[in-house]
């Protein structure tokens, strides 16, 4: 018989070991998938996860592509986890993202043609402070109200959303777009274009940023006072009220944070993948993110893995159904099983498996 | 250096692979919004896909990518088929249009097609239908049809497409009863079950009895069928499994004869860069059978109606016309020209309401 003994404290080395297994659990269920769908899966699990690497063809221009795709998802995420470590819980940074890019892209339209240097940084600062401020939405209902900060931060995707839709075919439509909805291309303007910092690597200055964060994010957590108060937080809430933690401002720290951050990555992709303020510019990557910071374990560096991890399943995935012509609802099914495995193995960490009879309680 | 540069510089290494791949066999993309299976728009492009690969055979192979987000990775599935040796590649929603022209100029032996925008090159093409031409038959049937004079639209974004569309439904519902009034939702997508149903069981509920959709699922179809005594029209696609209720009738965009010949023009080397814009009487725009439904006189009607604006003897924009802030749009016998219907941005007379902005 089959048993599951709970561990005293979580077990280290299958906190480490779950990502990879839940990985290898996942390629071989989406192999029978792709098997079942009358696909070699031998070569759409190589297809997905090697090809965006080496393929002749397609790498030189698809390896770049991982850094733009994973910037983003790093950058988000590494704000998230500072909030979920403490059991604060940002759901809607899809909403701040959008609003850090409506933010730093209105910042950089409202001074339009002008060639000023100093027009991209102004942009950077009030992308973050966008996303920042949507934040500050839920912290400070939470803080004064009590209110739940997981269906505020949610509901206020759905405004973000309206705005941005709103701002599309209004406030920061094209002027010279022949009334169609969408901003300017900040791509193609030089004061505000997000280029690459190396050029042929995918380096933009979002992705610098989103290594930075994973930098700071690190110090923060195992150097800094404020880190320690985050982990003690989440691990023993009693603890740190006797450790003088004042949760109220662990909470506006954490979320704000986490919205700054969420902003910034939405400002980068305006002005650089994405290019204009558009009514379908959120793309998702505010609530990928989440799934990034558990993959990764809310560990900094895990997060960095998992966000290149993810942003190859999504180039892989395109690249699969480019060669195999396997349908887009399958890729997805892929990357859906990749968080349902992780969240299964969890079990390992956090339990032990005996072989055995069941004592009887 | 920038970005440009190193792929093009990409681009013209992997040209020569593409080139000769390009000899035995032409390779035809598309890019899809929805899946294929939606029964709508992109149902209907990958028909026009299959009818390539039906009438050439070897000689050509497809490959298309659905569920494509319109925007950042718009881009990189273009470059990524681009690379993988396509020579024409058809992007079907407006969305691609910045991302189509971006990839464009980095592939310049690569044709691009771009449905439904406004931006063209050397080596892309644009090209849409009349669809308001459909919408003159469907808003005249409506008009003839409604019990309680109020008509649901579910909008999808508000570009000019969508507004041709709902100002054409509007005038000609409002020449045959005077009492029509319209009811219009933006759902701000062009495919979400979900949200399609929601917007018309909310239509229904304020006392719609004919819903109009520019949204390309079923569901609300199957909304309508569960209310009873609901109208609706087929979009995109026939939807004929929904008649002969609710559904009465359909536009079909058929894009087949489009997609062959631009295919051909590419295999005989003759193919350049134009715009085009068909209706009804090209045969882009289709009418789905009217239905038993409908009265006889009113399918007379509407399909007499079709026959003058395929003849080219009617124009569903013909004065005289208002704009919603009653100033005069055109005058007795006017036709709308081209260039104001591919930019319209107003409502015309008597449409309640603001275009969100």
């Amino acid at each position: 018989m089959l048993r599951l003994e709970k561990r005293p404290t979580p077990s280290r080395f299958w906190a480490a070991m779950t990502p990879v297994l839940a990985v290898l659990a996942t390629m071989i269920a989406g192999g029978i998938l792709f098997a079942i769908l009358g696909k070699n899966p031998f070569e759409a699990i190589r297809i997905i996860f090697w090809d965006p690497l080496f393929h002749e063809q397609f790498a030189a221009y698809s390896r770049p592509q991982l850094l733009v795709k994973a910037g983003p998802l790093i950058l988000i995420a590494i704000g998230l986890s500072l909030g979920f470590r403490a059991g604060i819980w940002n759901i809607g940074a899809e909403g701040q993202y959008i609003m850090g890019a409506i933010c730093g892209a209105g910042a950089g339209l409202a001074l339009y043609p002008s060639e000023s240097f100093l027009i991209f940084p102004l942009m950077i600062l009030a992308g973050a402070l966008g996303g920042w401020a949507w934040a500050m939405i839920p912290a400070i209902l939470k803080t004064r109200f009590g209110t739940n900060e997981i269906l505020v931060s949610l509901m206020l995707v759905y405004v973000a959303e309206n705005i941005l839709a709103s701002v599309s075919s209004g406030l920061l439509r094209n002027p010279e777009g022949r009334g169609f909805p969408g901003s300017r291309n900040l791509q193609q303007w030089d004061a505000s274009a997000n280029t690459e910092i190396i050029a042929g690597t995918g380096m933009h200055w979002g992705v610098a940023a989103g290594f930075i964060a994973v930098i700071f994010a690190y110090v923060l957590l195992n150097k800094h006072i404020l880190g320690f108060q985050i982990r003690l937080t989440g691990e023993s809430p009693r603890a740190a009220r006797f450790a003088g933690v004042n949760p109220t401002r662990l909470i506006l720290i954490c979320l704000g944070l986490s919205g700054a951050l969420a902003g910034l990555a939405g400002m980068f992709e305006v002005t650089g993948p994405a290019g204009q303020i558009s009514i379908d510019f959120g793309s998702g990557y505010g609530f990928t993110a989440i799934i990034v910071a558990f993959l990764g374990r809310l560990h900094p560096v895990g997060i960095l893995l998992a966000g290149l991890l993810m942003a190859l399943t999504y180039i892989g995935g395109e690249l699969a159904q480019l060669m195999l012509g396997l349908p887009s609802a399958a890729i997805q099914l892929f990357q859906g099983m990749l968080l349902f495995f992780l969240l299964a193995m969890d079990v390992l960490s956090n339990f032990r498996i005996r072989f055995g009879k069941t004592e009887v309680a | 250096m920038k970005f440009t540069s190193i792929l093009t510089g990409a681009a013209l290494a992997l040209g020569l692979a593409g080139a000769a791949m390009a000899q035995d066999k032409t390779k035809v993309g598309f890019v899809y919004v929805g899946p294929v299976g939606d029964g709508g728009w992109t149902y209907e492009h990958n028909q026009g896909r299959l009818a390539v690969e039906k009438e050439f055979g070897d000689a050509v192979e497809t490959v298309f990518q659905e569920n494509v987000p319109e925007g950042a990775d718009a881009e990189r599935v273009l470059t990524q088929m681009a690379l993988s040796g396509a020579d024409l590649i058809f992007t079907t929603s407006f969305g691609y249009m910045d991302p189509t022209v971006n990839v464009a100029a980095k592939f310049p032996n690569v044709k691009f097609e771009h449905a439904t925008g406004y931006k063209r090159a050397d080596n892309v093409s644009t090209y849409s239908a009349r669809f308001y031409e459909g919408r003159a038959i469907q808003g005249h049937i409506a008009g003839k049809m409604t019990k309680s004079n109020v008509i649901g639209y579910i909008a999808s974004f508000p570009i000019p497409e969508v507004i041709r569309g709902i100002n054409s439904a509007y005038i000609h519902a409002k020449k045959v009863n005077p009492d029509v009034e319209f009811k219009i939702i933006w759902a701000y997508t062009w495919f979400d079950p979900a949200k399609e149903a929601d917007a018309a069981k909310a239509l229904i509920e304020q006392g719609a009895d004919v819903i109009l959709q520019h949204t390309d699922s079923t569901a609300p179809q199957a909304a309508a069928e569960q209310a009873g005594n609901v109208i609706t029209f087929g979009q995109a696609s026939d939807m004929g499994e929904y008649a002969p209720m609710p559904r009465v009738s359909s536009i079909i965009d058929n894009w087949a004869p489009y997609y062959l010949a631009r295919t051909k023009a590419v295999m005989d080397g003759t193919w350049t860069s134009v715009d085009t814009w068909d209706g009804i009487g090209a045969g882009m725009v289709g009418i789905g059978e009217i239905s038993d439904a409908v009265p006889a006189d009113v399918k007379a009607e509407a399909l007499a109606m079709k026959d003058a604006i395929a003849a080219g003897t009617y124009h569903p924009f013909t004065g005289p016309l208002k704009k919603q802030d009653g100033s005069d749009w055109l005058a007795e016998g006017e036709v709308a020209d081209d260039g104001t219907l591919a930019g319209m941005g107003f409502y015309v007379e008597g449409i309640v309401g603001d275009i969100p902005q």
